[in-house]
């Protein structure tokens, strides 16, 4: 899959978004349908209903994506040379999973110039949880030389449902993979479009604004009376669309239907962002943090409910 | 005789479920085995990150036969037994029994049943798949649209079973969809063709060529006697540390060991944060330099011989390193910019449990105990608050945040930095100790006032919302702090009465101040309040009374109540206390009839003199005056015992002196008070040995007296005196512990 013809600007070691182009090509090329982010803000790439919702019921499922995930908590202002409250993941979901994801893992890390003949890959114990989504897997971080650049989860639970079958899921942390095969100590330094001149942009280019000014937003500006309103608002729209999108004559748990899943986890996502921001703020206690995460997993149970009554989610 | 070989090969197993594994997987099958009547020679089992085996040699090729015969009914009994037994014992025809007699009851029927063995091979095909069924790991899953359940992906297994002399046989079954054969991989990246192999010893050959070291041992020895050879040859000390060895052994088939280094620049940092941050993190060693500080370098394993020789390998390393460094510098730089002080309102966002409110509030509850155990500890009393209250600072410093086991020590670091007062500072992170069995206790005074106020309140605090211990389950750790308490204790030879202590805390931990006050005004009385059992308005009444008669100010009623339940929750927290001793005291090998001899006596709530006095028992009781006063202390026990039984009363109150008849009678009574009186004064000036000593100053009077008096006599009064008499013996005794509690 390395593709010795690429163009010096295009290869996956010399530009951000060669790997990422690499990753997708890699990924396409097995068989996976290639999505766009999700557009709505996120935490983490799992949140995507691609891979939430998509994971539950029996029917197979193949996709790839990036997500831009926001943790409005890791913002450093953009002075730290790792951490970012905007990301990127690369995300890949396989139901059922194959027998040979680890073989497909490291062929995808060979696409993108790791070469386990000259690198130390590790896959080390790290047990998945999602406590907002209700969800857990069983996986491993994956180091390359001792940092980790993976995480790769087989699911066995999410919304509070049992996956079968399992899904596989990678999730590529894409800014230190870069980083790693660049060569590059500060994310800001990463080179997007691979060039060397003139036209050379930088990540630090892209976002090293966005990172100080969201950094002000998050911890110093963003409106708490606003968010807490948001966050009742969208609890209240999730269950609203939940009851309403139940078919009439629905009663029977085996032959009911729902119509309207996927607008309904929008809110719950939409919750769960605002519940992120809210603790950027610092204005959520300890004791108070528990409830809401459990009222955002409540959301995405009753999301994942939903779902299984959907034909997509597998509903005779 | 064969043996089997079997192995699973799947994806990555955690580290630190890998030796478990294998011996679960040793005991499963060979427990089966032996149920079945298959006796085997050996068994080992090996565990690597992808695979688990087990080798057992030296099995027979088949069950033994079972051969039983079963008694039926006598020649001649009514068809219907007949039926009934041939039915039982699986015959067709009553000729198949043979006949025997016996002088009783004549001929009857004697069925022989005889149940060949079956082949091991055959037994074999139901036990593996069994095992690997209901193997119990910790944690597992499920994956594709299988229904096995294992630790992450089995993908294949080797089962072959066959004596060395021949090619061995592939045990037929299958899990899942994966039917066992005779082939295996080698290293995932250094040899993944697929091999066959026959038997343990060419298994662990090709495995080896393959580049996989099978056994974890090995792994280690490996790891361990590279890693120091490159440190030496560098001029460095590896750092040993026998943990990280073997959760390292965990992560690799093919240990190779290579050495990085990081800016000196980072050495700025305390070691033992470096050392966290590059152990925990990395699962890399570090070295130290010739002088015994810590060198810029580390070490790593690698799973792999690299094409490169490392470089690559080193250099991401480090680059990781750095970065995680450089973190821990931050979080160390940021961290002494803000004052321990500054960082306590911050505490109370921090809930300790539910029930027993924040971190801040157990701060102002430690600090205020701290500052009372202060002067007995010989503490000086503003250090221990002092430390006391920033105990728990580090908590929420960023340091810590990233590595909570770096707790105490960062406090240290920063009350040091900020120019606390060096015990003070120490006392920061000793208040923790001894945090096991085997950790050191704390000895500067001020640490010491901590980590017992820590403690306390700890007990006191799960006491007081009823979270007590129970059986196995104990999630608060409370038996390791009272045993903790107890060693701070005995090592510094502290002098507590715990008892008062325990119960004020309680009101501290109620945040109760009239409670306080009713404590306050009860402690003089804490005898008689003890003995006060009622638990009704009645109680209260009484308690009312002893505290008008001690003249202190007026209490609440409910608070006088809570009070006298608090005293006795302070009596069982003391309890406990006990328990936890004499199984300290057990463990270092003292007699458990004598710790219970001393706990018996009332109102022992010091550990110190408990432990003092227990040991100049034993020393007492080895002599040969020891051993010949609690003979004549049982049998004087025994006499009053049966006497009292026989007359349905006691014997208890002092003999008249006019009524003594024999010289014997009136010198072991002077004896008696004499020993007695000097017991006591020795026991208040706490010298046991003395106390022993008096009281073996009986012996003779007591052995003069079963010589020389009868007590059973005609006359009911003599009588009845002489058994007081015997019962004044029993008394005098109690001065130095309960003898009847004594064995032997």
């Amino acid at each position: 899959m390395k593709d010795a013809d690429l163009p010096p600007h295009m290869r996956p070691e010399r530009s951000f978004q060669g790997l990422i182009l690499a990753l997708q090509r890699f990924w396409a090329d097995w068989g996976c349908v290639i999505l766009q982010p999700y557009d709505m803000e996120v935490g983490a790439g799992t949140f995507h209903p691609a891979t939430t919702l998509r994971a539950l019921g029996p029917r197979p499922w193949n996709a790839a994506y990036v997500q831009p995930s926001r943790r409005p908590k890791d913002g450093r202002y953009g002075e730290n040379p790792n951490r970012l409250q905007h990301y990127y993941q690369f995300q890949v979901i396989l139901k059922p999973s194959p027998p040979d994801l680890q073989e497909l893992y490291l062929k995808s890390l060979y696409a993108i110039g790791i070469d386990p003949a000259v690198h130390d890959i590790r896959f080390v114990e790290d047990d998945w949880e999602s406590p907002t989504l209700g969800a857990w897997g069983l996986g491993w971080e994956c180091w390359c030389d001792g940092m980790e650049v993976s995480q790769f989860t087989y699911f066995q639970q999410v919304a509070g449902f049992e996956c079968r079958p399992v899904s596989g899921e990678l999730t590529y942390g894409l800014e230190r993979l870069a980083m790693y095969v660049q060569g590059v100590d500060r994310v800001f330094d990463l080179n997007f479009n691979g060039r060397d001149d003139a036209r050379k942009v930088t990540y630090g280019d892209v976002f090293l604004q966005a990172e100080q000014e969201y950094s002000r937003h998050n911890f110093e500006h963003a409106d708490v009376e606003m968010l807490f309103e948001q966050f009742k608002m969208a609890e209240a729209a999730c269950r609203k669309y939940l009851e309403a999108g139940w078919a009439d004559g629905g009663e029977d748990a085996k032959t009911r239907r729902h119509l309207m899943a996927l607008p309904a986890y929008d809110q719950c996502i939409k919750a769960s962002h605002v519940f992120n921001l809210l603790d950027a703020r610092g204005v959520i206690s300890v004791t108070e943090r528990q409830s809401y995460i459990l009222r955002v997993r409540e959301l995405a149970r009753a999301c994942g409910e939903a779902w299984l009554a959907t034909e997509a989610g597998g509903a005779a | 005789m064969p043996d089997l070989l079997l192995e699973l090969l799947s994806e990555e197993i955690p580290a630190r479920m890998q030796a478990r594994a294998a011996d679960d997987l040793k005991k499963l099958v060979t427990d089966r085995l032996v149920d079945a009547g298959l006796v085997y020679e050996g068994a080992r089992a090996f565990a690597t990150p992808r695979r688990l085996a087990l080798w057992v040699q030296g099995l027979p090729v088949m069950q033994p036969a079972v051969r039983e015969e079963r008694r039926g009914p006598r020649v001649g009994a009514p068809e219907k037994a007949i039926e009934g037994f041939l039915k039982s014992a699986g015959l067709t025809s009553i000729e198949q029994a043979k006949i025997e007699r016996d002088a009783k009851k004549g001929a009857f029927y004697v069925a022989v049943i005889e149940r060949p063995g079956r082949a091991t091979i055959d037994l074999l095909a139901e036990i593996l798949p069994d095992v690997i069924r209901t193997f119990p790991w910790p944690k597992s899953m499920r994956w594709a649209n299988g229904s096995l359940n294992w630790v992450r992906p089995l993908h294949s297994i080797v089962a072959t079973f066959g004596p060395e002399t021949e090619e061995p046989d592939i045990v037929p079954f299958a899990v899942d969809g994966i039917a066992a054969g005779d082939i295996t991989r080698g290293h995932r990246f250094l040899a993944p063709e697929p091999f066959a192999v026959r038997r343990l010893d060419d298994y662990v050959a090709k495995l080896e060529r393959a580049k996989v070291v099978l056994d974890a041992a090995r792994r280690q020895e490996i790891i361990l006697a590279d890693a120091k050879n490159l440190a030496f040859a560098q001029g460095y000390e590896l750092v040993e540390d026998a943990g990280l060895a073997a959760e390292v052994a965990g992560l690799v088939e093919w240990p190779v060991v290579l050495m990085g280094a990081f800016d000196e620049s980072f050495l700025s940092i305390p070691p033992e944060v470096i050392r966290t941050t590059i152990r925990n993190n990395q699962k890399c060693f570090v070295l130290r330099k010739p002088d015994g500080s810590l060198a810029p370098r580390f070490i790593l394993v690698a799973n792999t011989e690299p094409a490169d020789g490392g470089r690559a390998i080193v250099a991401g390393n480090e680059r990781v390193i750095r970065a995680r460094l450089a973190d821990a510098k931050f979080f160390y730089e940021t961290d002494l910019k803000t004052p321990l002080e500054r960082r306590l309102p911050k505490l109370k966002e921090i809930i300790f449990h539910e029930k027993l409110g924040t971190q801040a509030e157990r701060v102002e509850r430690i600090e205020r105990l701290a500052r009372e155990l202060a002067p007995a500890v010989g503490a000086d009393p503003d250090k221990a608050a002092r430390a006391a209250r920033l105990a728990k600072a580090d908590l929420v410093t960023e340091m810590v945040g990233e590595f909570p086991e770096l707790q105490g020590l960062m406090g240290k670091y920063y009350a040091l930095a900020q120019g606390e007062e060096e015990s003070v500072a120490s006392a920061l992170e000793e208040h923790y100790k001894p945090l096991g069995p085997s950790d050191r206790v704390p000895t500067d005074p001020v640490a010491v006032a901590v980590a017992l106020a820590d403690k306390i309140d700890t007990l006191v605090g799960f006491w007081a919302i009823d979270e007590k211990p129970t059986g196995s389950k104990d999630p608060y750790a409370l038996r390791r702090a009272a045993l903790g308490v107890i060693r701070i204790v005995l090592e510094n030879a502290l002098r507590l009465n715990l008892q008062p202590i325990l119960w004020r805390h309680f009101a501290s931990v109620r945040r109760d101040e009239a409670l306080a006050e009713a404590v306050a005004a009860l402690e003089p009385l804490q005898r008689d309040i003890e003995a006060l059992s009622a638990s009704d308005i009645e109680l209260a009444i009484k308690l009312e009374v002893l505290i008008s008669r001690s003249g202190t100010a007026h209490v609440m009623r409910g608070s006088l109540v809570q009070a006298h339940s608090d005293l006795g929750e302070a009596g069982s927290l003391l309890a406990f206390f006990a328990d936890r001793l004499k199984v300290q005291l057990r463990e270092q090998g003292a007699r458990h009839d004598l710790v219970d001899a001393v706990f018996a006596l009332e109102g022992q709530d010091d550990l110190l003199l408990i432990v003092r006095r227990i040991e100049a028992l034993a020393r007492f009781l080895d002599s040969e005056d020891g051993k010949n006063l609690l003979a004549g202390y049982k049998r004087a026990t025994n006499i009053i015992r049966i006497e009292e039984k026989k007359d349905g009363r006691t014997y208890a109150g002092a003999p008249r002196a006019e009524l003594y008849d024999q010289a014997e009678e009136r010198e072991l009574a002077a004896a008696i008070a004499e020993a007695k009186r000097e017991a006591e004064a020795a026991v208040a000036r706490e010298d046991f040995e003395q106390a022993m000593q008096a009281i073996a100053r009986l012996r003779p009077f007591v052995d003069a007296f079963f010589d020389k008096v009868t007590v059973n006599v005609d006359m009911p009064a003599r009588r009845e005196n002489r058994l007081k008499l015997l019962n004044e013996i029993r008394e005098a005794t109690r001065a130095v512990a309960d003898f009847s509690k004594i064995e032997g």
